[in-house]
Parts: structure tokens; C-alpha cells; sequence
């Protein structure tokens, strides 16, 4: 075994000793030393074993690069777009056992590439994470989306893994849409009859639920009225925020159609997959022990705790490919560091929406 | 059948295996048909098989043909 080998080795155990206890650490300097100790490794993992990558923080840092800076908040971060634009991988190809796709707004398509242990790990957290709030039993499941979004193999986009993933805590999900995504009202009405006096949960795509889904219930009068349910949605409010949907009345209005009173949103991007920012009962997302957040001006400085910025993400699980500290293209605000009244610890936060372009043109203007 | 049949029919079954043998050196991601598509698929057919309700945490530590043996110890099948 290479020295390298050792590293990512060494990432690996620190990812084993943290699923050992709860995702969100209470007040534990021992986990966030651990996350600082496994961010400084993977940054000096992934200069050695990408070239790319290497050349790309050179170009950012100038001549030299510290492994070691004072904070993490000094480490050089990748802008997410970057994954549009290159082939960013950190394992040999022989290795690499799956490719993520997603596309942008702009038509250019992300690809992330998974080794084995990352997928692994990605689906150990993502469980460490949901079931902290649903719980380890597997429940019924109605999936927002159609089946054949699942179906192909070959083409693995943002929604299939997400599905994927989430499809661990449900038995036999159903699928709530028809091919062309309308409504398949029979599926609906049978899940609602079969599940609704037990616990159950629905997820899919925030769009998704809302405009195929919760809309057509109420066009069509559908109501039902259980709330044993819980609804978990994520993957972006660009599409309602044009039409001025807040987080409230998406919450209010699942309940006026469902009965769903537990309804939890997460931000995640499928270049950090599994470590995802859940949304608690307060209404808060959560940085996970595996995960935290730093909010930037224009100018990449940082923001303090309620001021708008860029949002930047880092995540322990990108083995394979560098992509565990990210500058997003998303505006947010840090809600509270380390008091939410939910009880769990870490840092919270808001996320606004899409940066409009002159924000973070800056960013993608990286000389490589 | 046997305990042991049933389980590896569920290799057979959920990565569509031309030869029983192949199964017991299986790991995930191993072949290509034992992704995580394949690997919910083999859950639910070890789940019919000995009409267990695995926990998610036994799901995602459920990586190998061997692992998987001593994680059914748990649901009290010993394969
Ligand atoms: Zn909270």
C-alpha cells in the first residue's frame, strides 16, 4: 500500500469512527477536530492523486499550497460548475464503478465519478442521516416521480440516485406518476387507502411534489387526511420560487391536500451525495458531523451569521473525485452555530435560492 | 428447500446469474448488475424469501454474499 492508499485509508476509518454515534454531534470537539483532521486529508489526498485538481488549486494559490491552514474556512474550494466543465477524478478508471450525471440550467451535464467506497459510504451516511429523523424501519413508500426515472442504469442523474437513496427506507415504493409525469391517481388513491393509518412517507423532487403532485390533487378536489405521514423533498426551489412559494406555505400546503404534517426539506447536490443538510422540526437545515457550510460575499470573504451570501459546502465523503469543498451557485444565510432549538448541534442555515449570474461569475472565471 | 438454497436463489434471481456458484464470492459492486438498483432488488427478494423486515441499517452494511450470511443471523436465519 502506497502512501496515498494510507490516506485515503485513514479518511475511511474517520468515516467508520463517526457512524459509530449520532450524525449530529452534541457538542462534540472530538467529532468536529475529526472533521477538520479528515478535510485537511482528503485536500492533500486528492492534490496528490488528481492532476487536475492539483493544477487547478496551483492556479488558485499561486506557487505554494499549505495542506495546513489555521482554519478549514482557508483551504481553497472548487466552484461546483467546474464538474460541467472537466473530468475531475481522484481514482483510476479501472475503479470507478458508477457515473452521476446532472444537468444545468445551461444544458452542460456534471459527472461525478464513484469508486466502490464512496458509493458505500455515501449510502452509510445518507441512512445515518434519514433514519436519525424516520427512524430504521422500513416503511411504505410512495415516490413522487415516475418509475422510469429509476429504471435505467446507464443514465444515473440527480433525481435517480436520490430516489435510489431514499428508496432504502421504503418497502416496494410506488410510483405516484405516470411516464409523462401526470398523475397517476390509482397508485395515489391505493397507497393512501392501504398506508395512511400507519406510518408511511413520500418523497420526490420539490418541483416535483408540488406542481405534479400536490397542485393536481387540488385541481382534481383529492384530499386525504392522515397524518401518520412524513414528506421529504429536496433538489431546488428555482422552480417555485418564481412563483414566490416560501417554505410555509409549501408546508401548509401539503397539509391542506395530505394531512402530512411532518414534512422535511434537505439541500444536497449530487456532488456531495449521502452527506446531506436536513431540514429539522424548527424548521432549520443541519450541518451533519459529516458536513458544514460557510457563507461568502462577492468578494469570497466570509459572512457573518445572518447575512446573504454564496453558500460553500464541504462534505468527508468525495474519495473519488475532489469534489468535498464546493462553492455553490446558491445564496443563503447561516441561521444559528450551534443553538438550534431543535437541540441538535452544528451550524444551521437558509438557503435564498439561485445567485443571479453577475454574483458568481467571479467564481467560474478560474484560470486553469 | 434449504436455508442456503433460498439464499443464494436470491443472488441468482436479483443479478439474473447464469451459475449458482458465482454467487458466493459476490460483493457489491462486484458485477454490474449488483449496483445500488440491483442491490434494493436483492433485499427484496431475501425479504420475500424468509419474510423478514431487514432494518436500513443492515441494508447498507449488506456488502457482500459472506457479510450477508452473518447479518441474517439477526432475523434468526442462519444460512
Ligand atoms: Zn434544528
Amino acid at each position: 500500500m502506497n502512501a496515498n492508499d494510507e490516506k485515503k485509508q485513514v479518511i475511511i476509518r474517520n468515516i467508520e469512527y463517526l457512524l459509530t454515534s449520532s450524525p449530529y454531534a452534541e457538542n462534540d470537539t472530538a467529532a468536529s477536530d475529526l472533521f477538520s483532521d479528515t478535510i485537511s486529508e482528503l485536500f492533500s489526498y486528492h492534490l496528490k492523486s488528481s492532476e487536475l485538481y492539483r493544477n487547478i488549486i496551483q492556479g488558485l494559490s499561486g506557487s505554494q499550497i499549505t495542506t495546513t491552514p489555521e482554519t478549514l474556512a482557508d483551504l481553497p474550494f472548487l466552484p461546483v460548475n467546474l464538474f460541467k466543465e472537466l473530468d475531475l477524478k481522484s481514482s483510476p478508471t479501472d475503479q470507478i464503478v458508477k457515473t452521476m450525471t446532472s444537468s444545468g440550467t445551461s444544458g452542460q451535464v456534471s459527472k461525478i465519478y464513484l469508486d466502490k467506497d464512496t458509493a458505500r459510504y455515501q449510502g452509510k451516511v445518507l441512512n445515518s442521516i434519514v433514519s436519525s429523523f424516520i427512524g430504521n424501519k422500513r416503511i411504505p413508500l410512495l415516490v413522487i416521480d415516475s418509475e422510469k426515472t429509476v429504471k435505467d442504469r446507464n443514465y444515473f442523474s440527480a433525481r435517480t440516485a436520490a430516489i435510489q437513496g431514499f428508496s432504502l427506507f421504503g418497502k416496494k415504493p410506488a410510483f405516484a406518476l405516470n411516464d409523462d409525469f401526470t398523475l397517476n391517481e390509482a397508485v395515489v388513491r391505493d397507497f393512501f387507502e392501504q398506508y395512511s393509518s400507519g406510518p408511511y412517507f413520500v418523497f420526490g423532487f420539490t418541483a416535483l411534489v408540488y406542481f405534479n403532485f400536490l397542485h393536481i390533487l387540488k385541481e382534481r378536489n383529492l384530499s386525504f387526511k392522515s397524518n401518520q405521514g412524513t414528506l421529504i423533498h429536496g433538489g431546488g426551489w428555482k422552480k417555485l420560487q418564481d412563483q414566490a412559494v416560501s417554505n410555509e406555505q409549501f408546508k401548509a400546503f401539503t397539509q391542506d391536500t395530505t394531512g402530512i404534517q411532518k414534512v422535511h426539506n434537505y439541500y444536497g447536490m449530487v456532488e456531495q451525495t449521502g452527506s446531506i443538510f436536513f431540514e429539522c422540526e424548527e424548521g432549520h437545515l443541519h450541518c451533519s458531523k459529516y458536513s458544514d457550510v460557510y457563507i461568502r460575499r462577492a468578494d469570497f470573504s466570509l459572512c457573518e451569521p445572518g447575512e446573504a451570501g454564496l453558500i460553500q459546502v464541504l462534505s468527508l465523503l468525495p474519495l473519488s473525485y475532489p469534489g468535498f469543498n464546493l462553492l455553490t451557485e446558491d445564496m443563503g444565510e447561516i441561521t444559528s452555530m450551534d443553538n438550534c432549538p431543535c437541540g441538535r448541534s452544528g451550524k444551521t442555515f437558509k438557503v435564498h435560492g439561485r445567485a443571479k449570474r453577475a454574483a458568481i461569475r467571479g467564481c467560474s472565471d478560474v484560470q486553469y | 428447500m434449504s436455508t442456503s438454497d433460498k439464499y443464494i436463489d436470491a443472488f441468482v434471481e436479483a443479478f439474473e446469474l447464469e451459475d449458482r456458484k458465482e454467487a458466493e464470492v459476490l460483493e457489491y459492486q462486484s458485477i454490474e448488475n449488483w449496483d445500488s438498483v440491483g442491490h434494493m432488488t436483492l433485499i427484496s427478494e431475501l425479504e420475500d424469501a424468509f419474510d423478514i423486515s431487514m432494518e436500513t441499517d443492515d441494508i447498507v452494511e449488506f456488502s457482500s454474499f459472506l457479510v450477508g450470511k452473518e447479518i441474517l443471523k439477526k432475523y434468526d436465519i442462519a444460512v
